[in-house]
């Protein structure tokens, strides 16, 4: 699948809906959303709570199904595949980044990190090295063994997004992942996001803070359920990230 | 008087808003109560109706059987002389304290054959005139006659013949002219434990414990007999005062330099009214030392249920907690509402008991066909009310307590978060768990993160198991001790007690199965969140599923294992006897049947909540 300007498309989604409540009670979270996602590509989807852009990221991850509309990653139709079939694409396609961290508490960093790739099926020892190096990838390699509760917010998220990058996913896809962070810890994980983008990684981050969506290649508005604005910004290409107004860390 | 007022319509409301679970605790209290309830009715109750079959025969107060000394040496019973029997028989007439008699009557020793079924029995010659001692009351037919045999009502049920059935006794055609109770022995099987009333050799290898009882015409009794079966008789004695028997009878055997000097003379057993009361009272003695320890399984079980259940309430009741403490609630009064409710459940599950006791304690009081009369409805006594509704309260209060407390001292905030209870870390098996498929990876952390759940599953499943291999062993024994079967009439005795310890074993499992659902429901509870997580990570709603059925299975095993010893020590308690432990296999099968049923109902809850989709929980987690 290729753009316009040459590039392959990651990640497509074609006259999008997503449906609650019937008659009177009907909700529309998500209202005929179309949206292609280039590799390499970083993608902000901007708007205020409850705009349904939460819901879209869960749709397009294979978290939940859409009422109507197509979703494609990496060449598979997403909303036709069995309960099965998406479980596998969210182990080996798909890196989920919350802002609620969702990290289990029992677990320490590094367990939390190579859980997916056990889940996967993936050698004990080998997903143990992988998490490990993640883990120095963004930064804390000397937490490993620490508990989610010993780490600061900023360090959670990263524990966070080093799972999310464990099964090397096509697309990794962030739900106001500094949502729960002071500017300290937003400038960490915002760091750690312009590195995965200039390593190639494809991005699509949720967030209703324009600081963070201005770090984007591409910024999207949305509104009760439907696109109304797209723009192509010039910032997170440039790696002028700290510099951004009200981020200085 | 307003905060009593508050509690209680607080927990009135949370009770109707979760019926579904105040139904599953109410069930759990009630199940304990009324087998306790059941366990308390059978306190001396086959008294009465023995005394009402007594009253209704003319009861002898002792029983003299003699005439045949079947201890000699030899194939076939020495007869005793005309003259020592009618010695024997002046001897007991004369003892002091004897106001009436009735007999000597003689007793053929003959096999009654129906229906291809076979079995020893004692036919007492008697005359068409009825006794002034023992006169046998008719339950259906008529009287003895030349060529028709009446039948011990228990033996004629066992064998299943009626008024006008054909029977062969001795080889000799009899017409069933009628089926009666007496009071002078104790119905058929005619044995206490292992001590039987009537004994008899027989030259085949039929059981010569179990033996029946009939009456045919003095006349049919004497053509019965031949030189391998001689005559004996039967005197029954009425005393002054029926309370000296005991000591009338050890004075007698004494005077002929006691009971085995007395067998050697054809005394062949002496028997008070009182031992054979207690005899008849075998179904309910058996049922009592089954029901008895039974209630204190149940109870055990109810407590594991309700201790489950509680947590589970507990779990979902989080954000409930956190309103209550943010408008101000006391941690007292929040954990006075989370135990009045669980208080109030138990009083009701006490009152239900109690009715349900009361009302089912006939069918098992029933003393059996060999008595007339019934125990009745049992009265409830303050006793008995008291001790159901405190064991009711006890469960309730003992599994509530913890939990309560620990929600009313939560932090609120957390508690308006509505974020489970983290699980407990145990690096170890979170570490082995690496290694191992996905299922049992997610079963192991589920089970290791909540072990005092793990260990009341345990505990629980432990219990089952403990009551199924008492079954089992009950089984072995009574097989073993009866020997092949086939031709044989069954033991109403036996019978009673395998359908007791049946319905005992219903009762745990269902308590069990009570459990296990909600053991796996409140795991899926718990690791609500977790579980969600693991499917946005790549965990298949199949894998989450069965790593909560993992998660009650792992406990199980060992659970199930403790039970096989519990279940023979169980059995020992409640039957002293000798016992034969159930063979390797059945117990193999029993263990395999139980966790395969563990892992069945855990994933029920399992795939119900694999049914919401992981978006829903993680996005209500964030809000």
């Amino acid at each position: 699948m290729n753009d316009m300007h040459g590039g392959t498309c990651v990640l497509r989604a074609q006259g999008l809906r997503k449906e609650y409540g019937k008659n009177g009670g009907l909700v529309r979270a998500v209202n005929g959303v179309d949206l292609e996602v280039m590799a390499g590509e970083t993608v902000a989807v901007m708007g205020p709570s409850g705009c349904g852009k939460s819901t879209l990221l869960y749709l397009m991850g294979g978290l939940d199904r859409p009422t109507a509309g197509e979703i494609w990653l990496g060449g598979k139709r997403l909303d036709q595949l069995s309960e099965r079939g998406l479980s596998r694409l969210r182990r080996d396609a798909v890196g989920f980044v919350f802002q609620a961290f969702h990290l289990m508490d029992e677990l320490t960093a590094v367990e939390n990190v190579e859980l997916p790739a056990l889940l996967a099926g993936r050698a004990p020892r080998a997903a143990r090295k992988k998490a490990a190096e993640l883990l120095d990838r963004v930064g804390l390699a000397d937490r490993a063994r620490f508990l989610p509760t010993a780490l600061s917010g900023g360090q959670r998220q990263r524990v966070a997004v080093a799972r999310a990058l464990v099964a090397d996913p096509q697309v990794v896809l962030a739900d106001e992942p500094t949502g729960n962070l002071d500017s300290a810890a937003t400038v960490e994980v915002l760091r750690l996001f312009d590195r995965l983008h200039t390593a190639g990684q494809t991005l699509v981050i949720v967030t209703h803070d324009p600081r963070v969506a201005a770090t984007a290649d591409r910024m999207i508005s949305m509104r009760d359920g439907a696109f109304t604005d797209q723009t192509r910004l010039q910032g997170g290409t440039t790696g002028r990230l700290g510099n951004l107004a009200g981020l200085e860390g | 008087m307003g905060k009593t007022l508050l509690v209680a319509r607080l927990a009135a409301r949370d009770i109707r808003r979760h019926k579904a679970q105040a139904i599953l605790l109410l069930l759990a209290i009630t199940a304990a109560a009324t087998t306790l309830v059941l366990g308390l009715a059978l306190d001396g109750v086959t008294n009465q109706p023995y005394q009402q079959t007594r009253a209704a025969t003319n009861g002898p107060d002792l029983v003299a059987s003699y005439g045949v000394n079947i201890l000699c040496p030899g194939k076939v019973p020495c007869l005793v002389s005309a003259v020592q029997v009618q010695a024997d028989t002046s001897a007991l007439t004369h003892l002091g304290g004897v106001t009436r008699y009735s007999g000597p009557y003689p007793v053929a020793s003959v096999i009654l054959r129906s229906r291809g079924l076979s079995v020893p029995v004692q036919a007492e010659g008697r005359g068409q005139a009825p006794a002034s001692v023992d006169q046998p009351k008719l339950t259906s037919g008529s009287w003895v006659r030349p060529g028709g045999v009446v039948i011990e009502r228990t033996l004629a049920t066992a064998l299943g013949v009626g008024v006008g059935d054909q029977v062969t006794l001795g080889g000799r055609q009899f017409t069933v002219a009628g089926i009666a109770v007496t009071a002078a022995a104790a119905p058929y099987p005619n044995c206490q434990d292992t001590d039987c009333l009537f004994t008899m050799r027989t030259s085949n290898n039929l059981s010569s414990l179990n033996v029946g009882l009939t009456w045919v015409t003095e006349a049919d009794a004497r053509a019965m007999a031949s030189p391998q079966a001689p005559l004996s008789y039967v005197l029954n004695l009425k005393l002054k005062d029926p309370a000296a028997a005991p000591a009338l009878a050890s004075q007698f055997l004494s005077s002929l330099g006691g009971e085995g000097a007395g067998m050697g003379r054809g005394i062949d057993s002496i028997n008070t009214w009182q031992d054979i009361s207690s005899a008849a009272g075998q179904l309910v003695q058996d049922e009592q030392s089954v029901l008895q320890p039974g209630a204190l399984l149940a109870v055990l079980l109810a407590v594991a249920s309700v201790a489950v259940l509680a947590g589970g309430r507990m779990a979902e009741r989080t954000r409930r907690v956190g309103l209550l403490k943010a408008v101000g609630s006391t941690p007292g009064l929040v954990a006075a509402v989370l135990v009045a409710e669980n208080l109030a459940l138990a009083l009701l599950a006490a009152a239900a008991g109690l009715v349900i006791g009361w009302a089912a304690a006939p069918l098992i009081t029933n003393p059996g066909a060999g008595l007339i009369g019934t125990a009745g409805a049992p009265s409830i006594t303050l006793a008995t009310i008291g001790l159901t509704v405190a064991l009711a309260l006890a469960v309730a209060l003992a599994s509530t307590l913890v939990p309560s407390i620990r929600a009313a001292r939560s932090s609120t905030v957390s508690a308006l978060a509505d974020s489970p209870r983290p699980p407990r870390r145990r690096a170890a098996l979170i570490a082995l768990s690496a290694r191992l498929p996905v299922p049992l990876l997610l079963g192991i952390r589920m089970a290791a993160g909540r072990m005092r759940r793990a260990v009341l599953g345990a505990a629980s499943i432990a219990v089952t198991s403990a009551g199924i291999v008492a079954l089992l062993t009950f089984r072995a024994t009574v097989d073993h001790n009866l020997g092949p079967t086939a031709g044989q009439v069954g033991d109403p005795v036996i019978t009673r007690d395998t359908q007791m310890l049946a319905v005992l074993t219903v009762v745990l499992i269902a308590l069990a199965v009570l459990n296990a659902v909600c053991t796996a429901w409140a795991t899926v509870l718990d690791y609500r969140r977790s579980s969600a997580l693991a499917r946005a990570l790549g965990a298949s709603p199949r894998q989450v599923s069965a790593g909560v059925a993992w998660a009650q299975v792992l406990p199980a095993v060992p659970g199930t294992l403790l039970g096989i010893p519990l279940g023979i020590l169980l059995f020992k308690i409640a039957s002293p006897g000798k016992m034969i432990i159930p063979p390797v296999w059945w117990l193999a099968a029993a263990v395999l049947a139980t966790l395969a049923a563990v892992a069945l109902l855990a994933s029920i809850p399992a795939h119900i909540g694999t049914r919401r989709p992981a978006a829903e929980v993680l996005q209500s987690e964030t809000a």
